[in-house]
C-alpha cells in the first residue's frame, strides 16, 4: 500500500486544522463563547451541526488516498512491488467495495435487472432481446419473487449493527457531557439516526443497488458519497482562497482611506461588472489548456482532475471577494471613527497593532457569517457550473456532473430520476443545515438581530 | 386647576418583559390634564420612555402591559382593539421623539409629511390642506412656511426638524402630547425656544404634556408638576414649586443637588504656559466633480488662539458644529492643522511626523464624550489601560504594569477586580473612569477632555466632574475641557472659551465671562442654560 497525498487532500486536513485551532483560540474569548453557546444552546443548531460535521467526516475519509500493493505477476519473482494504477480512498474501502460493482448501463433502484434490453442467448441458444439480469444484484436470490423479503431480512440485521455502533459512539460522549446544559440529546439522535443509515447502505449495497446505477453502470449511491468531498472541498476551499483577499483589501481601505481605498474600490467594481459564470468559464478553459500541454507534471487522471478541481476552487474564490470586501471595509470605516480606534492613536499604537487588536477582532463576525453563508452557495455554485460543463472534471464524482449527465435522462419514458435525485438528496441534507446552521449563526454574532429590552 | 378632569390617566400601570414576566415598569400612575405640562424624570434606564409608549400602545414586541388601564375620558386605551387604537393615536394622542433626524422621512417632503396624518384623519385636501400645513408650521415658528414646505428634512437645521416633528404631531389637534426627551439631540440656544414653543402651546392650545427628561434644569423651565421615576416606580410625584424647595425622597434630593452650583468659581491659576495654540486653522477639503478635486474646503476651526498654563482647566464652550472637537483632534495630532502653529511645552507639535509625535503622545491624553464606544469590546479593562503604557514605553516589566493598573483603578475608585473585566459588564459611569485611569496611565502633563460627561446621567456626571478635579488638585494636570454645557463651567475650570462658526468669539477668567459676558452669543447660551434656581 502506498499512500498518495494529492493536493486538495492536503488542503483539506490543514483547513480543519486551522479551523479546530481558530474555534479553540475563541474559546478564550468569554464574549465569542457566550456567542457559540447561544448557536448551540438550540436543538437545530445542534443537529445541524451534526449533519455539517458527518459530511465533514466523509470527506475527510475520502480525502486519505492510496494505492494497493498488486500481487507480483504470475511467474515473475521480484522484491518490487507493484501498485495499482487506480487511487483508492478510505471511504472506498470503508464502503465495501461499492464502486467496484459495475452494471452494464442504467438500472433502477433495487432493481434486479437491467433498464435496458439486449440481445442475449437463452439456455437453448436461442437469441432473444430481453432485460438482462444484472451483475451484483440479488445474486444469492433464488426466487426474484423473495426480493423485498431479503431486503427486510438483510435491513434487520443491518439495523442490528448500526444500533451496535450507534451505542458504541453515543455511550461516551454520554459519559462525558452527561452533565453539559446543552441539548447534546438531539446531536445523539441524529448521529444514531446516521449511524443507523450508513450501516444500511452498506451492507445493503453488497446485494443490490440502493440508489440504481447510471449510463456506465457505476453505482448512484456511490457517486453522489464521492461528490460530498468534492462539495465540501469547494466550499471550504474556495472560501479559504476568498477571506484573505477580502478581508486584507477590505481592512485596508476602511482603515488606511485615501488612495488605497480608491485602488480597492476600483478593483472590486471592475471585477463586480464581469459576469462571473464567464470570468469562471474562460479560466477553466485556460487552466485546461494548461494541463492538457503539460501531461509529464499530473501522471495520473486523478492528478489530473485534482489540479483542475484546486484551480476551479481557486478561480471562484478570486471572483467571489467583493461582496464580503464591501462589508469589511465599511464595517471598518465605522470602527476605525469609533473612540477606542481614536484612543489608540492618541497612545501612540502602531498601526499594524491597532489592525490585529483593535480592528480585526471586530470584524470577526461579519467573517464567520459570510464564511457560513457562502459555503451552501458555494456547493450549489459547484453544481451550476458542472451543469454548464466548466466545472470539475467528468472523471471526479460531484453532484454537479451527476446532474448534468441526468438532464437528457428526464424526457425518456419511462423516465431515469434515480440519478438526480440522488445528487439532490445529499446536496440538500449538506446544503439544509449548512443554512439553517449560518441563520443561527448570524442571529448570535450579528449586531443588528439582536433584540431585546435593550434595544427598546 | 387641580380640581379639573384628567385628560388622561394612568392607573397602576405595570410593564412586563414579554418572556420572563419580569416587571420593568410598577404600579405607575400618572394623571395629566388639560394646559398643563407634567414632566417624568429619571435615569436611563428608569422606565419612563417605556411608560410613554405603554401609553401610545407602542412598546416593542419584547415588552407587553402587565395589568393597569389607560383612561382618556371614559375609555380604555388597553381595552380598545388595535384599529380603533390607531384613530387615538395621532388624533387624540400624538408624540414628539428624541431625534427629530431619524424620526422624519428624509425622502419626502416637509409637506407630505405633514400631510400625512391629516390626510389620514381629516376630510382636508388640495387647497385647504395646504393652508392647513402653513398654518401649523407658522404656529411652530417656522420662517417663511410656503416656502419651507417644499425642502427636505436635511435642508433644515436641527432645531427646525424638531418643530416639524411638533406641526406633525399637532396637526389633528390632539389633547395629549407626549414628548420622549424632545431636546436631547439639540443645542442648548435651540434647546430653549424648543421647550418655549411646547410651554407656549400647552397654553394656548390647553395641551396636556407629558415630557419624559433626565435633566432637571429643564423640568425646572418648562414642568408644572413633576415625577421622579427610580427603578420602574413613580417615588415621588409634586408641583414644580414645591418639589424644588423641599423634595421628600432622598433620590429626588440627590438629583436636584447633582446640577453644578452656579456661583463658586475656581481663581485663576499664576503658572507657566504649558500650551500655545496660535491662530490654528483646520480647513476640510470638499472634493467633488470627475477626479475629486478640491473644490472647496470646511472651515472647522478658522484661526484660533489659546494658551493653558500647567495645572489649569480652559473649558472650550460651543454648540456642535462650532469646531471646539476638531481643536482639540488637531492638538492631539489626530487631524492636521493647515495653518497657524501649535506649541507644547516650548516645542512646536504641529506637523510632526509619526516617530517624532510619539514622544508628546505620553505628555498630551484624550479621554472621549462616549465610554461605551472608547473601550475595545473585546479587551479586557486591564489590557485596555495597559494599552498606553505598553506602547508608549512607560511600565516596561508585565509585573510593573499590573500593580500599576491595581493603582489606577484605586485611584478612580473601581474595584480591583475590574481589570479582569470586560467593559460591557461595566456601566456607563464605571466606563468613563477606566478611561480616566487608562489616561492617567501614562502620567500625561495635559488632558483633552472631549465632553467626557455628556453622555452620561446626571447623578454619575457630578462624581465623574468631582473625580476630574480632584485629581488635577493632586497631580497638578491641566485640561481642555471641551462641552456644550455651560452649567458646569463654575466648579471646573479656570478660564473659559466660546466657539463659534470655528473662531473663538470669548475668552476669560471662569467668572468674568459667566457674570459678566461681553459679545453677544455668550449671553445668548448664557441665557439659555436652564437653571435650577430661577
Amino acid at each position: 500500500m502506498k499512500p498518495v497525498i494529492l493536493w486538495s487532500d492536503a488542503l483539506i486536513f490543514l483547513l480543519v486544522a486551522a479551523l479546530v485551532l481558530f474555534f479553540w483560540r475563541l474559546r478564550r474569548d468569554p464574549q465569542a463563547r457566550e456567542r457559540w453557546r447561544q448557536v448551540f444552546a438550540s436543538r437545530l443548531g445542534m443537529a445541524a451541526f451534526t449533519v455539517i460535521v458527518a459530511y465533514v467526516g466523509v470527506a475527510l475519509l475520502d480525502s486519505l488516498h492510496f494505492r494497493r500493493a498488486l500481487p507480483p505477476p504470475e511467474g515473475v519473482t521480484t522484491d518490487e512491488v507493484f501498485y495499482d494504477n487506480q487511487v483508492t480512498s478510505v471511504l472506498d474501502t470503508l464502503t465495501a467495495g461499492m464502486g467496484e460493482r459495475f452494471e452494464r448501463t442504467y438500472s433502477a433502484p433495487f432493481a434486479l435487472r437491467s433498464f435496458e434490453k439486449q440481445t442475449l442467448k437463452d439456455e437453448a441458444g436461442n437469441t432473444v432481446r430481453d432485460f438482462p439480469p444484472l451483475r451484483h444484484a440479488g445474486a444469492s436470490l433464488d426466487d426474484p419473487e423473495d426480493k423485498w423479503a431479503d431486503v427486510a431480512r438483510r435491513s434487520a440485521v443491518a439495523l442490528a449493527w448500526g444500533l451496535a455502533l450507534a451505542a458504541l459512539l453515543i455511550l461516551p460522549q454520554w459519559w462525558l457531557l452527561r452533565r453539559s446544559a446543552l441539548p447534546w440529546g438531539s446531536s445523539w439522535w441524529v448521529q444514531g439516526v446516521l449511524a443507523c443509515t450508513a450501516v444500511w447502505l452498506v451492507s445493503i449495497s453488497r446485494h443490490y443497488h440502493v440508489l440504481g446505477t447510471d449510463l456506465g453502470g457505476t453505482d448512484v449511491l456511490y457517486q453522489s458519497l464521492k461528490g460530498i468531498r468534492t462539495g465540501v472541498l469547494i466550499g471550504a476551499l474556495s472560501t479559504l482562497v476568498m477571506l484573505p483577499i477580502a478581508v486584507t483589501l477590505g481592512v485596508s481601505a476602511g482603515y488606511f482611506k485615501g488612495w488605497v481605498d480608491d485602488v480597492v474600490q476600483y478593483l472590486y467594481t471592475t471585477l463586480s461588472s464581469i459576469p462571473g459564470i464567464l470570468l469562471i468559464a474562460a479560466a477553466v478553459l485556460l487552466f485546461q489548456v494548461y494541463i492538457d500541454l503539460n501531461p509529464d507534471a499530473f501522471p495520473t487522471g486523478l492528478e489530473k482532475a485534482d489540479a483542475k478541481f484546486i484551480a476551479l476552487c481557486f478561480i471562484l474564490g478570486v471572483t467571489s471577494w467583493s461582496t464580503l470586501c464591501r462589508l469589511i471595509r465599511a464595517e471598518t470605516l465605522k470602527i476605525s471613527q469609533l473612540g477606542y480606534v481614536q484612543a489608540a492613536h492618541a497612545f501612540g499604537v502602531s498601526h499594524g497593532r491597532i489592525l490585529a487588536r483593535h480592528i480585526l477582532p471586530n470584524t470577526v463576525h461579519i467573517i464567520l457569517i459570510t464564511f457560513v453563508l457562502d459555503f451552501s452557495a458555494l456547493v450549489l455554485a459547484e453544481a451550476v457550473l458542472s451543469y454548464i460543463g466548466v466545472g470539475v472534471d467528468p472523471s471526479m464524482g460531484s453532484w454537479g456532473n451527476m446532474i448534468n449527465g441526468a438532464r437528457s435522462e428526464l424526457s425518456r419514458e419511462p423516465a431515469i430520476w434515480w440519478t438526480l435525485s440522488g445528487a439532490f438528496l445529499f446536496m440538500f441534507l449538506l446544503v439544509l443545515p449548512a443554512n439553517l446552521f449560518a441563520d443561527l449563526v448570524r442571529d448570535a454574532f450579528d449586531p443588528r438581530t439582536r433584540l431585546g429590552p435593550e434595544a427598546a | 386647576m387641580n380640581q379639573q378632569a384628567d385628560t388622561l390617566t394612568l392607573e397602576g400601570l405595570s410593564v412586563e418583559l414579554a418572556e420572563t414576566a419580569q416587571a420593568l415598569v410598577k404600579d405607575v400612575a400618572i394623571h395629566l390634564r388639560a394646559g398643563e405640562i407634567f414632566a417624568l424624570v429619571g435615569e436611563s434606564g428608569s422606565g419612563k420612555s417605556i411608560t410613554s409608549l405603554a401609553a401610545m400602545r407602542l412598546l416593542p414586541d419584547a415588552l407587553r402591559v402587565g395589568s393597569g388601564r389607560a383612561l382618556m375620558g371614559d375609555t380604555d386605551l388597553f381595552a380598545l382593539p388595535e384599529a380603533r387604537m390607531q384613530t387615538v393615536r395621532g388624533r387624540r394622542m400624538a408624540m414628539i421623539f428624541q431625534n427629530p433626524m431619524s424620526a422624519l422621512n428624509p425622502v419626502q417632503t416637509v409637506f407630505r409629511q405633514v400631510a400625512e396624518t391629516l390626510r389620514l384623519h381629516t376630510a382636508l385636501r388640495g387647497a385647504a390642506l395646504r393652508d392647513r400645513v402653513a398654518s401649523l408650521l407658522e404656529e411652530v415658528g417656522i420662517p417663511d412656511p410656503r416656502q419651507r414646505m417644499g425642502f427636505y428634512p436635511h435642508q433644515l437645521s436641527g432645531g427646525q426638524q424638531q418643530r416639524i416633528m411638533i406641526a406633525m404631531a399637532l396637526a389633528c389637534e390632539p389633547e395629549v402630547l407626549i414628548a420622549d426627551e424632545p431636546t436631547t439631540a439639540l443645542d442648548v440656544t435651540i434647546q430653549k425656544q424648543v421647550l418655549e414653543l411646547i410651554r407656549e402651546l400647552a397654553r394656548s392650545r390647553r395641551l396636556a404634556v407629558l415630557l419624559i427628561t433626565h435633566d432637571m434644569g429643564v423640568v425646572r423651565q418648562t414642568a408644572d408638576r413633576v415625577g421622579v421615576m427610580y427603578r420602574g416606580r413613580i417615588i415621588e410625584e409634586a408641583s414644580v414649586a414645591s418639589f424644588f424647595d423641599a423634595p421628600k425622597e432622598d433620590y429626588s434630593q440627590r438629583l436636584i443637588d447633582a446640577l453644578p452650583g452656579q456661583d463658586a468659581f475656581l481663581p485663576p491659576v499664576q503658572a507657566a504656559p504649558l500650551l500655545e495654540v496660535r491662530d490654528v486653522k483646520v480647513h476640510f477639503p470638499v472634493r467633488g466633480g470627475l477626479l475629486r478635486r478640491v473644490q472647496d474646503v470646511t472651515r472647522a476651526v478658522d484661526g484660533v488662539s489659546l494658551t493653558l498654563a500647567r495645572g489649569e482647566t480652559f473649558a472650550l464652550v460651543g454648540e456642535s458644529g462650532s469646531g471646539k472637537s476638531t481643536l482639540g483632534r488637531a492638538i492631539l495630532g489626530l487631524e492636521a492643522a493647515s495653518a497657524g502653529e501649535i506649541h507644547f511645552d516650548g516645542t512646536r507639535i504641529d506637523g510632526l511626523d509619526r516617530a517624532a509625535r510619539q514622544a508628546f503622545r505620553r505628555r498630551i491624553q484624550v479621554i472621549f464624550q462616549n465610554p461605551y464606544s472608547s473601550m475595545n469590546p473585546r479587551m479586557a479593562i486591564g489590557a485596555i489601560i495597559a494599552e498606553g503604557m505598553l506602547s508608549l514605553g512607560v511600565e516596561a516589566s508585565q509585573d510593573r504594569r499590573e500593580a500599576r493598573v491595581r493603582a489606577l483603578l484605586e485611584r478612580v475608585r473601581l474595584p480591583a477586580d475590574c481589570a479582569r473585566r470586560y467593559p460591557h459588564e461595566l456601566s456607563g459611569g464605571q466606563l468613563q473612569r477606566v478611561a480616566i485611569a487608562r489616561a492617567l496611565a501614562v502620567d500625561p502633563e495635559l488632558i483633552i477632555c472631549d465632553e467626557p460627561t455628556s453622555a452620561l446621567d446626571v447623578s454619575i456626571r457630578a462624581d465623574v466632574l468631582a473625580l476630574l478635579a480632584e485629581l488635577q488638585r493632586e497631580d497638578g494636570v491641566a485640561m481642555l475641557f471641551i462641552t456644550h454645557d455651560l452649567s458646569i463651567v463654575p466648579g471646573l475650570a479656570h478660564r473659559v472659551g466660546v466657539m463659534r462658526h470655528g473662531l473663538l468669539v470669548e475668552t476669560g477668567e471662569a467668572e468674568r465671562v459667566l457674570t459678566a459676558p461681553e459679545h453677544p452669543y455668550t449671553r445668548e447660551l448664557l441665557a439659555a442654560v436652564p437653571r435650577v434656581n430661577r
